[in-house]
């Protein structure tokens, strides 16, 4: 198992080496940083000029190196936005993203989990055609949609939920709802699936001729062995609550990362961007990293691959 | 395949909504009512027609007069146009890097599937954003960028369908009749995994619309002047306690759009391998 993890753990490191070298490659091969900081009325003399300052004239492999070894130290350069250290602007907003998206996290559980059980032991019933149906249109909804429909519905119509910020507690409601509604449809089929395999397999009808409870067979023999589905599931959904969480966080006005991303896109804001693009991509790294070894844990099998 | 389709109900359903909109989508400038982009600053802000509004327009008018169902009937050009060529693009380099990389193997292979790994490693949409900011607002960058970001998941199963087939004893045939590599894998391996692609085409599909709308409503996808579901749907939210119309259609002209693909995969999936009984 230390081989495996030791195996996985280089395979993080040279992720996140890639994603760093990604998100440089874009921001100054695909598209060119200067004209994307100044105003498109500048004149070519003063492009130049911040080109100059900022070591843009150097060679790409110079400022590679310059940009990796700042990151290292945690120094993404300063915001223009802000006048503060990029790095620092990101890091203040971490927490209420963070807020979000285990609370998503934890409704896409609670929903995802019965649900999938539910319709995999029901099957074929009216109540596993219901449950179906509301987890494919939960995957073919915009989650931007979701999210003002939701409002329209909970805050400008019944008048029970704030529409937006960061005020009390059930502000947070209406964002983790809608970024865990995708997440939730996800689980249901994948667990669905996966418990229909195994209701399948030999040793559910051994338990079940052994006489045991029904409830006990479909806990203890089924869901239990479902249980490495929904770990890698839940891995890969941490990208979708990431990813989701920029546009949730935009309709709703929360003040985290996302919201921030897309402000600072649109105020060309782009030291600010780079340390978002990398703390996203890096944590996503980490938590599958430690999905992994949940995995290896609750799976010995992995151990002899 | 037809008697699968009739049998299919759901599925039958996903291929008519498809048909419709891509329909739509080629006749917009013969059905359209109106111009989408003229603006009758009288008649702004109407409601559609079963909310209190005129035949005239039936679902409505935006902020400027603009004649929302013109606006929907051309906004799906924009979401057909990325949705296809954006699942072909991606498909074409996906299916490239995973043929190389499973034919080939050895370091080919290490070096592709790390490029894999890592962009795995990005959140789909954020790295669709990141690419987006960067390159500007043009309908070819976002085509470009759905190519971009989606090409992995082809990739990994051409690798796996490839080396599974590689090894095979009608390959070996092919090769010691003097076959080169590169017809090998054109004509005798790519047929054989063309039925998972479709599938994953579908998949991938929906998606490309889901990310076209997104950075349409974020105002990053193409120029703000061609009309797309999304930048409709950002636009109507502005006016949503007067008029929720605005920003209802669009959102479900998306959404039972990506319902159509998803319904058309599920289909092509049981119809393509009946072995999955699920």
């Amino acid at each position: 198992m230390t081989k495996y993890i030791g195996k996985r753990f280089l395979q993080s490191i040279i992720a996140i080496w890639g994603i760093t070298l990604i998100v440089f490659l874009v921001l100054n091969v695909a598209g060119d940083p200067i004209t994307l900081m100044l105003p498109p009325t500048a004149s070519f003399e003063e492009m130049e000029a911040l080109r100059q300052k900022l070591g843009y004239n150097d060679p790409l492999i110079v400022q590679y190196w310059r940009f990796l070894s700042n990151a290292l130290r945690g120094d993404f350069g300063q915001s223009y936005n802000y006048n503060e250290p990029a790095l620092s602007v990101v890091l203040e907003r971490v927490p209420a993203t963070v807020t979000l998206a285990v609370t998503a996290f934890i409704i896409s559980l609670l929903i995802g989990i019965p649900t999938g059980i539910l319709s995999a032991v029901k099957r074929n019933s009216v109540l596993d055609t219901m449950i179906r149906s509301f987890a494919l249109l939960g995957q073919c909804v915009p989650a931007f949609w979701l999210g003002i429909m939701l409002m329209l519905f909970f805050s400008v119509k019944l008048k029970w939920l704030p529409t937006s910020g960061f005020q009390s507690w059930n502000a947070l409601i209406l964002p983790s709802l809608t970024l865990g509604l995708f997440s939730a449809a996800t689980i249901t089929r994948m667990l669905r699936s996966n418990m229909i395999e195994i209701m399948g397999k030999e040793y559910i009808d051994t338990a079940r001729a052994k006489g045991l409870q029904n409830t006990i067979v479909i806990m203890k023999h089924a869901f239990k062995n479902a249980l490495s589905t929904i770990l890698t599931v839940m891995g890969l959904q941490i990208a979708g609550l990431l990813g989701g969480a920029v546009i949730t966080e935009t309709v709703f006005a929360w003040p985290g990362i996302g919201r921030l991303l897309v402000q600072s896109i649109n105020n060309s804001d782009f030291m600010v961007v780079e340390v978002i693009v990398i703390i996203m991509a890096t944590s996503f790294v980490v938590v599958n990293f430690i999905v992994d070894i949940l995995y290896c844990i609750i799976n010995p099998r992995i151990k002899l691959q | 395949m037809w008697k699968s389709l009739k049998e299919n109900r759901t599925g039958m359903a996903g291929i008519i909504i498809m048909l419709i909109v891509i329909l739509m989508a080629l006749t917009a400038a013969l059905i359209a009512p109106f111009d989408p982009a003229k603006q009758n600053l009288m008649a702004k802000l109407a409601p559609p027609v079963w909310s209190g509004g005129t035949l005239e327009h039936i679902l409505g008018t935006d902020q400027l007069g603009r004649d929302i169902l013109s606006r929907i009937i051309y906004g799906s050009r924009v979401t057909m146009l990325v949705a296809f060529s954006g699942t072909i693009w991606a498909g074409i380099i996906g299916i490239t890097m995973g043929a190389v990389s499973g034919y080939y193997g050895k370091w080919v292979d290490a070096v592709i599937m790390r490029i894999v790994d890592i962009q795995l490693s990005f959140p789909f949409i954020l790295l669709a954003l990141f690419v987006a900011a960067v390159l500007g607002r043009s309908l070819t960058n976002i085509i470009l960028i759905a190519g971009i970001s989606n090409w992995v998941q082809y990739a990994r199963l051409v690798r796996g369908e490839i080396l599974s087939v590689k090894e095979m004893e009608y390959i070996e045939a092919i090769r010691s009749v003097g076959g080169k590599n590169g017809r090998i894998i054109m004509f005798h391996i790519i047929p054989n995994v063309i039925s998972p692609v479709i599938v994953q085409a579908t998949l991938g599909m929906a998606r490309i619309i889901l990310m076209e709308a997104s950075l349409s409503f974020l105002g990053l996808g193409v120029p703000l002047e061609i009309p797309t579901w999304g930048r409709m749907l950002a636009e109507g939210r502005d006016f949503m306690l007067t008029n929720p119309w605005l920003a209802i259609i669009p959102g479900v002209a998306i959404t039972v759009t990506v319902l159509g693909v998803n319904l058309m995969g599920d289909w092509l999936r049981d119809y393509l391998d009946p072995k999955l009984d699920v």
